[in-house]
């Protein structure tokens, strides 16, 4: 400032004070920012903590996939397909990548494992072998090999009885759309093969053995030139169904088709009488794959219907209009993974927000009485709290579950147990925050105006605690959803009597498969596993948002 | 007629301490006795539920039906339910008689069968704790001293992993990647007959479940210490010390870390008896022969001597893990006045 003196100060000229509003009316201006409001405040501090974001989001994705995937797939809790059984998750994008699409690598094999993979894609151009072959020698001489095996690929072919409605179905499908399903019928096909399914083996079976001594014992030749000898056809059987897989090669190096002739009526180097070629046989109906001469059988008649060899691939093709292709695989059972877990979250979800509401509810009005009247009323009602809280949570639901499951049926035994000790939490919370608005002076002023304890509690005391009530709520659901699977994996509570699936049952179903096949515990796991984290950054989030002066004294 | 006597001096020595422990024993007594009437009315809920079941009588080709209905009706089962509650009483207060298995380790008495199997589970229980405690204060330490910086990020983005993951996950993860790819550890805990208790083959099989359960624990403890540490290092106090002359370490080992630990330390005290209740899925993966494995089969075959007798013990459990956190409590930290408040 500069320094000015007095008389400098009294010689400011008349004109340049001026009168700034004399005749306008001074009133308040109106607000220019918008009304927000409780919750828009506790949303726009929510909204500052991106973890927080972060996880609401995938609460939503997890909710959607629930919601959404029953709807839209074909496949469902009663969805059983024990030929797929184990295949590995797939997605057709990924093809021929190796990674997530159905293929694993299998390594260690003998000939005669490699004999059979080689052989199964060889009548249908469904190859399981993917990719090339890797060889590797012993120590003594044998050959090990190596290759990636597609797991869709592998169950091959089925031999069954089908009723004759079904057949002609099938039949005229085939004949329809040209996808081969009928295959001709191999020699042994009433042979239990050890460890092979008799729907692949359709090739011609190297049935020598090298003795201790080095000669070499051929048992298909001792039955053949003593066939009414039982001993040897006994040796024969047991040669057959103990078979390593290995093939008989012809001089280019395949493998020899092993079919029912029809030309061969009375083939007698099968080794049981009843294996006789039988007297029906329907080559006329069967649309021929490439290689007939004509005389290949494709359907056997027997009592009931026909014995027939399917396509498995093409059948279910057939059956469901879809290829077969699960995205996070098949369990145990043959039930699509993808398609169960999207029904057991749904399930968990429901079961978690109706417990979450009901607990809010009861708790709510508990603790509200508890606290606002306080005195006896208090001390009597937190003693039966106390009391109620005490019971182990798994005692609580195995009671009600051996008492209401016949009548009620699962899902609601469960519900009922969760109830009972629920709405203790949010009773405690919800009194403890009466105690601390309880005595505020505009409590004292509305009473004093006449206003009813309702009014007092529903209007004046119980708002304060909308954010830890929130909050509560909205944490008890991972909890709950970590109970029930808990109690589920250890089949305490039983649900797939009801024909539901919950996560805790894909988990129990899915250990004894740990070392062998992770997948199928894996994306339940992963499932739970991001949901709780999900669920506990939100409630951070959440508690943060609506109560500023509690950031940092958790976390 | 021992168990008499022995109520006798439970009774003499409450007595005790209420006339002469002052108002902390005062307290302690009646939190006891409170103890003693929740476990007492908790057991009558579920006396009176399990008896009004059915007894499962099973029809199978080895079990007669009416040696079943001869054998449950010479152990008074179809009694008034009243006369069997006095009875159920009798024997217990006077003989510690808990009845005899059922279906589940048939006519042998169920409460030295449970005491056979106590030490797995409070044998794995304790390694985790042993391990976890150590490992959970010094990372909650470390992150406190951090605070806000990448190191505290870090640690308590690993917290928060470790808390919400389901305990069970961690089994798996565990049994995948320890036992079936890396092969350091065999699948299950060893039984008996293999391995005694204490020896070092029975140590080592029990790691993997050590590791599941202690990694919740671990994770709760650091971020309790965190929080709890990072408000008392804020103190004016601490600011004092540091003036005063000692150096960072000392002012933090003998003021800020006393202030912390009254809180802790009785959350530690209450977790050492707490964790028995919960290991239930883990000894199932790891198939330890404990406690809880014997109650999931008690649920599954419907054994109600088991079931009550378990009922009793997780219960208590319970109860005292509450009670030695209040009461420590008010030993460790002067400052609590122990009124009738909790």
């Amino acid at each position: 400032m500069e320094n000015r003196t007095i008389d400098q100060l009294q010689q400011i000229p008349a004109e340049k004070f001026q009168f700034v509003q004399q005749d306008q009316r001074i009133s308040d201006a109106k607000l220019e920012t918008k009304r927000i409001g409780y919750f828009g405040d506790v949303w726009r501090r929510f909204k500052h903590d991106k973890s927080a974001l972060v996880a609401f989001i995938l609460i939503i994705i997890l909710l959607l996939f629930s919601i959404i995937v029953p709807l839209f797939s074909y496949t469902n809790v009663q969805f059983r397909e024990e030929n797929y059984a184990f295949v590995l998750p797939k997605i057709s994008l990924f093809k021929g990548s190796g990674f997530w699409d159905g293929t694993k690598t299998i390594d260690s094999q003998y000939q005669g494992s490699y004999d059979y993979y080689r052989a199964l894609g060889l009548e249908s151009g469904m190859s399981p072998i993917v990719g090339e072959v890797k060889t590797s020698t012993d120590s003594d001489g044998t050959t090990r090999y190596a290759f990636r095996v597609d797991t869709y690929y592998e169950p091959g072919y089925e031999i069954k009885v089908l009723p004759a409605n079904e057949y002609e179905a099938l039949l005229a499908y085939q004949k329809e759309t040209g996808n081969q399903i009928f295959f001709p019928v191999p020699k042994t096909y009433s042979i239990n093969f050890n460890g092979f399914k008799k729907g692949n083996i359709w090739y011609k079976l190297d049935v020598t053995e090298v003795g201790a001594d080095g000669t070499v014992i051929d048992y298909e030749k001792d039955f053949r030139d003593n066939p009414t000898s039982a001993a040897a056809k006994k040796a024969y059987t047991s040669a057959l169904e103990n078979t390593s897989g290995k093939a008989v090669l012809d001089e280019n190096g395949n493998v020899i088709p092993n079919y029912l002739r029809t030309t061969e009526p009375v083939d007698d180097t099968l080794p049981e009488d009843k294996w006789r070629f039988p007297k029906d046989y329907y080559p006329e109906d069967a649309n021929r794959i490439a290689g007939d001469d004509g005389t290949y059988v494709y359907a056997l008649k027997v009592q009931g219907g026909y014995r027939v060899r399917i396509n498995i691939y093409n059948e279910y093709v057939k059956r469901y209009q879809h290829e077969p292709s699960f995205i996070f695989g098949t369990n145990v059972y043959g039930q699509d993974i993808f398609a169960c877990l999207a029904y057991g979250g749904r399930l968990s979800f429901i079961l978690a927000i109706s417990v979450s509401l009901i607990n809010f509810i009861i708790g709510a009005c508990y603790g509200a009485i508890e606290g606002y009247y306080g005195g006896a009323v208090d001390m009597v009602m937190e003693r039966i709290s106390d009391v109620l809280g005490y019971m182990p949570f798994i005692v609580v639901a195995t009671l009600f579950k051996l008492h209401l499951q016949e009548k009620v049926g699962p899902i609601w035994s469960l519900l009922f147990a969760f109830i009972l000790t629920g709405w203790i939490g949010m009773a405690s919370r919800v009194r403890m925050q009466f105690y601390r608005f309880k005595g505020h002076e505009y409590v004292l002023a509305a009473r004093t105006l006449g206003a009813p304890d309702r009014r007092l509690i529903m209007k004046h005391i119980f708002p304060n605690s909308l954010g830890t009530i929130i909050t509560g709520s909205i944490l008890v659901i991972p909890g709950v959803i970590f109970s029930e699977s808990m109690l589920s994996y250890l089949n305490i509570i039983n649900l797939e009597t009801s024909g539901m699936t919950s996560i805790g049952t894909m988990l129990s179903n899915g250990q004894p498969y740990l070392s062998t096949h992770p997948h199928i515990i894996l994306f339940p796991a992963l499932f739970i596993s991001i949901l709780e984290i999900s669920f506990n950054l939100f409630g951070n989030g959440l508690r943060d948002a609506f109560n500023p002066s509690l950031r940092g004294a958790e976390n | 007629m021992v168990a008499i006597f022995v109520i006798i001096g439970l009774i003499a020595v409450l007595a005790l301490c209420a006339f002469f422990g002052g108002s902390m024993g005062r307290y302690a007594v009646k939190r006891i006795l409170l103890m003693f009437l929740t476990l007492f009315i908790i057991m009558t809920i579920c006396f009176i539920l399990i008896k009004l079941l059915p007894l499962p009588l099973i029809k199978s080709i080895n079990k007669d039906v009416e040696l079943q209905r001869a054998k449950y009706e010479q152990r008074g089962y179809y009694k008034p339910i009243m006369v069997q509650y006095f009875n159920f009483w009798k024997n217990v207060i006077t003989e510690w008689n808990w009845g005899m298995g059922e279906q589940l380790y048939t006519d042998r008495p169920v409460w030295p069968v449970m005491m056979q199997k106590l030490p797995y589970t409070v044998l794995v229980n304790l390694y985790s704790i042993l391990i976890a405690i150590p490992i959970g204060l010094a990372f909650g330490i470390y992150a406190a001293l951090k605070k806000n910086k990448w190191q505290d990020n870090v640690i308590s983005t690993a917290v928060m992993i470790f808390t919400s993951v389901p305990s069970y996950v961690y089994a798996f993860l565990v049994q995948y990647f320890l036992c079936t790819k890396l092969r350091w550890f065999p699948l299950t805990v060893l039984s008996q007959d293999e391995a005694a208790l204490f020896s070092w083959p029975m140590f080592v099989s029990m790691v993997p479940a050590m590791l599941s359960l202690g990694f919740g624990v671990t994770a709760g403890l650091t971020r309790y210490t965190r929080a709890e540490l990072s408000e008392v290092l804020t103190g004016d106090y601490m600011l004092l010390a540091r003036t005063k002359g000692l150096t960072k370490a000392q002012a933090i080992s003998r003021h800020a870390m006393r202030n912390a630990m009254v809180v802790i330390l009785p959350m530690i005290i209450g977790e050492f008896i707490g964790i028995l209740g919960g290991s239930l899925i883990i000894e199932r993966i790891f198939s330890i022969p404990g406690i809880g494995n014997v109650f999931v089969d008690a649920i599954s075959v419907k054994d109600y001597n088991f079931f009550m007798a378990e009922t009793f013990f997780y219960t208590l459990i319970g109860l005292a893990s509450g009670i030695l956190t209040d009461i420590s409590y008010g030993f460790i930290d002067p400052r609590i006045r122990m009124g009738s408040k909790k």
